[in-house]
């Protein structure tokens, strides 16, 4: 690995840094959740073996032509709709020209001058305020095939190509140049990916490449009114790579510019491995993707009736989530962001939340217990062996008191091993509350009587000591008795 | 049985009479056309299995007394640029010399439920670019006229098959002239639909905003009865239309009295040769019918030629790029680097007409050149088809020349592309505008060539088309 051994350009200091203002701009790429292709009926399905979820409209075979997936359509306008972008009534598709092994056609279908949507944005929270990110446009387009340079006995002499992507549609995102630090295009990210998975548009899953980045930045002395040379960035996969290569890229180019050189524009791609990011092809080298209307399409027209149709189909977003969250169920700002992170989670939450009549507390038990089993399980919310139903109920016992929040906790882990319900795990186990007064009265005494220094201190004025006689009520009936009337019952008989 | 001379109504009228089997038939018409064909090259190769198949089909539904469809029984030669399943399809070019798709184009799904047997594949200009048939590369067709000439192209193959009688009809493609011109030189009829009348699904590309299939006959019945077969929406092909299909060969009554026919000044300007006396003494049968003739305009006419050159290499350009050396068997042998494979399979597997032309296309949609040709090429492809709008206001049908001269020589224009260009120059403009047209047999020269007469109608008026080109083709029998 020489790249990684030899030394490479000395990054500009923190102080540098701090005297210039980088402005980025990000371009990401979201595979739509559709169960077919775009332009064929073939699969979207991951992981199918090479080359068979193919057809000949996919693998570009001579005379086949595109015909444009009506789902894929809606999915896109539900994204540019949740990125509150206008709907162009006309959009138009275009080929963009190119020659690689994994690009069937030599061309790419998508879109140039008529995009499907544009004006949009997106509002992130950075450092406890909230800023607004513009989004320039969302356009289709198909996705290519995967060339596999490695793992193959002969990957020295050959590279082999999988069609199977080919045709999967995908919507790129185009932001406007409006974050001025790696922060922020990272919580643009998230707000991104969240809003997409809120809306079921796609999975987002990045290891599948659901969702893939190229970064444009570049930097300017601080209160310049002009952008500098931006440097596109690409191959840049997860979100933390996304905050790794951006802070490499804004310490090169000022360190460029401090050491009196000039940043190139040029494609640069990231190595996750190194952090770095090399660069790649020059503007003068850059594609001329030649593009021009696709003429296999008619132009894509969208119905003010069909838009309405779709905005129809849109759920509840995550910051209006948020905010019902708060302003109805009392939540703080946190818990609310908390159980809004994904659509799935939020679901959950609310029916926890309905299903207890006790909408803090359900949040308590979904961010606390539940996210804790699940995330030592590597388990996802969806997968969770309690329902939220279940966990609705759990959580109304105790808000009925009819259990304690200790013997709940006892409780939860028998449901996430038997998947049984509450009551069901109280029933079979006797662990009932004791709610008959003659038992409760016998555990009450056998304490005082075990008990008498205490009891002589709390007769002599110090009543704290009455939570020390709770507690050993409480262990003597092995949580099950009631500590609101365990406390009403000490009290009575120690007065 | 005079093979060579029937027709669909008279395979139709055998069957019916028992005068002989769909697969004796088959039979005969193969034995006959691969005995025929080395005098023209037309078919570049047959499938008898699929053929006798196909008639086999024909026979059982005969025996059961089923309807055996429009076609039941009729050899048909499918262009070697419509895919067939199974079926090698080179699309004259040593790049696909051997492809063998996995699908069948629609027409050739919907000809062959129809009844047809197909017999073969027909040779053609690479990729459906020529006019002479001169560069396929698997050698060029004859004219059956005069076989020292060229039939015309690209459909060359197409056309001089059914000229020779070696298939009853004929798949051909046309983009800029490609089945009427051939059509023409052979002495055949030849018909571009409208645009999105017939599927492009299996038709392999060349300029798609341009492409289309069309059938060639040896009278207009015929080429109507296969267009109404292909034609009609079809959901693979989002550019064909939803409108209905009439039945083309119920308006073939003759009567063509008080149709309105516009004769565009700009086509007959300096048009002062055979073809001219030709379609000049055309029109005065025509007159003769009861048709009202009258001279038009269309104006745009004169940038016809440069729009379309512009417009069909930009789409040929991006459309013949998957023909990369990485599928479809041919491959350079230099093909070191990824750069070299590229350039040395297309250097090599490519012929000179098709570089030429994505030479022209890459160029003319390259940053900065754009505004400057394709969008102005689009934008006087907008003002042709205003002309045709504006004229059929006025009438019904437009007269032209099919092309400025006959069959020319082996040879005489290879080296000449812009000569070449120009043969396209009255046929150009129908493809431009989507409108059908077509070329119907109108005399030959005193050396005996064929000279063929356009009719071009509006939209969808392939009817109207039909019924003015029949009328003409009964006063000539």
């Amino acid at each position: 690995m020489r790249e990684m051994s030899t030394p490479t350009l000395e990054l500009a200091s923190a102080e540098a840094i701090a005297r210039y203002e980088p402005v980025i701009g990000l371009e990401v790429h979201v595979q739509l959740a559709t169960v077919t292709k775009i332009f064929c009926g073939c699969p979207t399905s991951f992981g199918a073996p090479p080359n068979t979820n193919v057809c000949p409209v996919c693998l570009g075979l001579p005379g086949a032509l595109p015909v444009l997936s009506k789902d894929a359509v809606e999915l896109a306008v539900k994204a540019a709709l949740a990125l509150n972008c206008q709907i162009r009534s006309q959009s138009r598709f275009a080929r963009k020209n190119y020659f690689y092994p994994d690009l069937p056609k030599g061309y790419q279908i998508s879109q140039y001058d008529e995009p499907l949507a544009e004006h949009g944005w997106v509002d992130i929270r950075i450092d406890g305020q909230t800023k607004r990110l513009g989004v320039t446009r969302v356009h289709m387009e198909d996705d290519a095939g995967k060339s596999i340079h490695d793992g193959f006995k002969d990957s020295d002499l050959y590279t082999y190509v999988d069609l199977n992507r080919c045709g999967t549609p995908l919507i790129e995102i185009v932001s406007e140049p409006d974050m001025r630090s790696a922060d922020e295009a990272y919580a643009y990210l998230t707000e991104l990916k969240q809003m997409l998975q809120f809306v079921e548009v796609s999975t987002c899953d990045m290891e599948k490449g659901h969702l893939r980045c190229d970064a444009n930045v570049s930097v300017r002395p601080k209160g310049a009114a002009n952008f500098g040379t931006k440097a596109e960035v690409k191959n840049v996969n997860s979100f933390r790579f996304v905050k790794i290569a951006l802070e490499y890229e804004i310490a090169r180019q000022v360190a460029l510019i401090e050491s009196g050189g000039e940043v190139a524009q040029e494609t640069r791609l990231f190595n996750p491995d190194t952090g770095e990011t090399v660069g790649m092809r020059s503007k003068e080298h850059a594609h001329d993707y030649r593009y021009f209307p696709e003429p296999d399409l008619a132009p894509l027209r969208i119905s003010d009736a069909w838009l309405d149709q779709i905005r129809a189909t849109l759920p509840e977003l995550p910051a209006q989530k948020r905010q019902r969250f708060v302003e109805s169920f009392g939540l703080r700002d946190y818990d609310a962001q908390v159980v809004t992170l994904t659509r799935a989670t939020a679901d959950y939450y609310e029916t926890v939340a309905a299903v207890s009549g006790d909408a803090r507390a359900a949040a308590n038990w979904v961010m606390g217990e539940l996210t804790g089993a699940l995330n030592a399980e590597g388990k996802a919310i969806e997968e969770s062996p309690v329902s939220a139903r279940q966990l609705g109920e759990l959580v109304a016992l105790i808000r009925g008191g009819e259990i304690s929040n200790k013997l709940a906790k006892e409780i939860f882990p028998k449901m996430l091993a038997s998947g049984e319900s509450a009551p069901a795990i109280m029933e079979r186990e006797g662990l009932k509350q004791i709610s008959d007064s003659g038992a409760l009265e016998k555990i009450v005494d056998d304490a005082i009587a075990a008990s008498p220094k205490q009891v002589e201190q709390y007769k002599s004025g110090k009543t704290a000591v009455l939570g020390y006689l709770v507690g050993q009520v409480m262990k003597a009936s092995r949580g099950q008795a009631n500590p609101g009337s365990v406390n009403e019952l000490l009290r009575k008989k120690l007065c | 049985m005079e093979i060579s001379a029937l027709t669909i109504e008279g395979v139709r009228e055998g069957l019916r009479r028992r005068a002989f089997s769909a697969t004796e038939l088959a039979t005969e018409a193969l034995r006959f056309a691969e005995a025929e064909n080395p005098k023209t090259n037309a078919y570049l190769r047959f499938c008898p299995e699929r053929a006798l198949e196909a008639a086999g089909r024909v026979d059982e539904k005969i025996a059961r007394g089923e309807d055996t469809g429009p076609l039941g029984g009729v050899p048909v030669a499918v262009k070697d640029v419509i895919v067939t399943k199974g079926l090698r399809t080179t699309c004259g070019s040593k790049l696909l010399a051997n492809y063998i798709p996995p699908y069948d184009a629609t027409a050739v799904q919907r000809l062959e439920a129809a009844g047809g047997v197909i017999l073969g594949k027909a040779n053609c200009d690479e990729f459906a670019m020529g006019s002479s048939n001169e560069n396929s590369a698997f050698g060029p067709v004859r004219n059956p006229a005069a076989l020292d000439r060229v039939p015309g192209g690209s459909s060359g193959g197409s056309a001089a098959i059914t000229a020779q009688g070696t298939a009853v009809v004929a798949l051909g493609s046309d983009t800029g002239g490609s089945v009427r011109q051939p059509a023409s030189f052979c002495g055949v009829v030849g018909v571009t639909p409208t645009y999105g009348r017939v599927s492009r699904y299996g038709l392999v590309a060349f300029a798609s905003s341009l492409d289309h299939i069309g059938p060639f006959g040896r009278c207009v019945r015929d080429a109507a009865t296969l267009l109404g077969v292909i034609a009609g929406r079809d959901e693979l092909d989002a550019t064909s239309a939803e409108a209905p299909v009439p039945d083309y060969t119920a308006q073939l009554d003759g009567n063509v009295r008080g149709l309105r026919i516009g004769l565009p000044r700009e086509y007959f300007n300096g048009l002062a040769s055979e073809t001219g006396d030709l379609i000049q003494a055309g029109v005065e049968t025509l007159k003769k019918l009861g048709c009202q003739v009258k001279e038009i305009s269309l104006p745009a006419t004169d940038y016809a030629i440069a729009c379309y050159y512009i417009i069909c290499t930009a789409e040929a350009s991006s459309n013949l790029a998957r023909y990369d050396g990485v599928r479809y068997t041919f491959r350079s042998a230099s093909s070191g680097a990824l750069s070299d494979m590229y350039r040395n399979t297309r250097g090599e597997g490519f012929g000179a007409e098709c570089k030429r032309r994505i030479m022209l296309g890459t160029y003319v949609l390259s940053a900065g050149y754009y505004d400057a040709y394709y969008l102005k090429a689009q934008k006087v492809r907008t003002l042709i088809a205003r002309d045709f709008t504006n004229a059929f206001a006025e009438v019904d049908a437009i007269v032209t020349p099919v092309s400025p001269f006959p069959a020319f020589k082996l040879g005489e224009k290879l080296d000449d592309p812009l000569q070449m260009y120009l043969s396209d120059i009255y046929t150009i403009t129908g493809d431009l505008a989507g409108i059908p047209c077509m070329s119907v047999p109108c005399g030959r020269t005193a050396a005996g060539l064929p000279v063929g007469m356009q009719i071009l109608a509006n939209h969808f008026d392939e009817a109207r088309m039909f019924r003015l080109a029949d009328a003409f083709e009964r006063s000539y029998r």
